[in-house]
């Protein structure tokens, strides 16, 4: 069968490419488009490394067919920095030690970033409980949500102790 | 690997002859939480994808009649954002939050909940209980079917070749009902329910219970809708005595299966246990509606 021609738009551009059915959307962003930020931890819903935004839903990627996409508007982790410039939580993650290998770092942020545009002000609960679909095998999540709730607060506009 | 194809229909008939035409070999995509992970691991094969996503119907929410007509292909999160129907049947919106995470939640529908047919399912229980009935579509034209008559054990289900579900319907609630769900899992999140229970209860002005529907999820091959468990509430202000009744008559229906997670004797104790739990918060909840 033909491939399906698919038009969409990731992070505000508008972009095409051609994939199989089978393809998932996390396939096409790292093997058609070079988007390889998003990870594959497990290919079934469970570790959130491949967690994008489509028309500002959290998903995972891995579980979307990447025909699927078609006049969509997706946001990936590659539309996290402006430029040079690290979106607070990346900043917060770094100055917290918050990674190590770095394989389930774009889907936390992602993902933390789709709490805190919704909600600003996140207690500690509401972070463990948005995040409970993001797995971390090395760093432990402590310091992962350490460095939520402080870049949260530096978001709002306070300063931290 | 076979070639696959995919189609978006734009409208139940448009699905329907779709669905006829592939003689089976087609399956219908919602929130694909299930399907796509079912594919990967090599459970099914189909030749036709079918995406019911852009049929008009299939991923809104509409108040009707005093109750809510709701899409089968209604994400999670989306349902969970809706203040009113999140007030008037709380047990069905808090079991369909239920549903994995954050990242699930945005894909997972009531549709594939129940036509997965897992046993587990979360959501079951709630509809079932709050009496929710559902539209099947199909070569026959359109039937309505209540929820506990779809699933008929793991993994099968009654609708036809050709059927599929377009909507969900939860009635106008009575003044003085409440429901409300309860799952038990060894962890917090992320994990299938080792019992599951819904209980939907109407309480007149002296606080005496007149209707009540309890459905047990986990503990069968199918969700149970257990008429004794509601008739010991029936005629009681869910004393003591109505909740031992209660408990027994949940646990009498249990046939659950031995694994890992959960041995016979423990899933039938706590199909006891959190049907009382459930009937309470039930009974705080049509106090205060
Ligand atoms: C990480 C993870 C965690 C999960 N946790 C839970 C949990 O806690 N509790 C739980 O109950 N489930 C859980 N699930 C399972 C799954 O998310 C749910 O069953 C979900 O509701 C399925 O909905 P869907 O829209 O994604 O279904 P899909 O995958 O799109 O479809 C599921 C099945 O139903 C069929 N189908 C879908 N819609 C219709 C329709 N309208 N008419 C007829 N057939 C239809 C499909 O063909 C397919 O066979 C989990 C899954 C994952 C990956
Ligand atoms: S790769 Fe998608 S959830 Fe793990
Ligand atoms: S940093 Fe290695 S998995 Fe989280």
């Amino acid at each position: 069968m033909a491939k399906h021609h698919v038009t969409t738009t990731i992070n505000g551009e508008s972009v095409e490419f051609l994939c199989d059915t089978r393809q998932t959307l996390l396939d096409v962003l790292r093997d058609e488009l070079e988007l390889t930020g998003s990870k594959e931890g497990c290919a079934s819903g469970d570790c959130g490394a491949c967690s994008v935004l489509v028309d500002g839903r959290l998903v995972c990627s891995c579980l979307v067919l990447g025909v699927e996409a078609e006049g969509k508007s997706i946001e990936t982790i590659e539309g996290m920095a402006k430029g040079d410039k690290l979106h607070p939580l990346q900043q917060k993650f770094l100055e917290h030690a918050a990674l190590q290998c770095g394989i389930c770092t774009p889907g936390f942020l992602v993902a933390a970033k789709a709490l805190l545009d919704s909600n600003p002000n996140p207690t500690e609960t509401e972070v463990r409980y948005w995040l409970a679909g993001n797995l971390c095998r090395c760093t432990g999540y402590d310091k992962i949500i350490r460095a939520v709730l402080d870049a949260a607060a530096e978001m709002r506009g306070e300063t931290h102790g | 690997m076979s070639s696959l194809q995919y189609a978006t229909p734009a409208s139940v008939q448009e699905a329907v002859a779709l669905l006829a035409k592939a003689e089976g070999k087609a399956r219908i995509l919602a929130g694909g939480t299930d399907l796509l992970v079912q594919m990967r691991a090599g459970m099914v094969d189909p030749a036709l994808i079918v995406d019911i996503k852009k049929i008009p119907g299939l991923r809104t929410v509409t108040r009707e009649g005093g109750g809510y007509r709701i899409g089968a292909a209604v994400a999670g999160a989306e349902l969970s954002d809706r203040a009113d129907i999140s007030k008037d049947w709380p047990g069905v919106v808090e079991a369909f939050d239920l549903i994995g995470s954050t990242q699930i939640q945005g894909r997972a529908s009531l549709g594939g909940n129940l036509c997965n047919a897992s046993p587990a399912a979360d959501s079951v229980p709630a509809l079932v209980a709050a009496g929710a009935k559902a539209t099947v579509a199909g070569p026959g034209g359109t039937r309505i079917v209540p929820v506990e008559e779809i699933p008929t054990g793991p993994g099968r289900t009654s609708l036809k070749p050709g059927e599929f579900i377009v909507d969900f319907v939860l009635p106008a609630k009575a003044a003085g009902t409440g429901d409300a769900y309860l799952r038990l899992i060894p962890r917090t999140e992320m994990d299938i329910a080792v019992v599951g229970v819904g209980v939907c209860l109407t309480l007149d002005a002296a606080g005496v219970c007149t209707a009540a529907r309890v459905a047990l999820g986990a503990v069968a091959p199918t969700v149970l809708l257990v008429p004794d468990a509601a008739k010991a509430l029936v005629g009681s202000r869910l004393d003591e005595a109505a909740l031992q009744k209660l408990d027994a008559a949940a646990q009498a229906a249990c046939r659950p299966i031995n694994d890992k997670r959960g041995t016979i004797a423990y899933r039938t104790k706590v199909a006891g246990v959190l049907a009382r739990r459930a009937a309470l918060i039930a009974a705080d909840r049509a106090r205060t509606n």
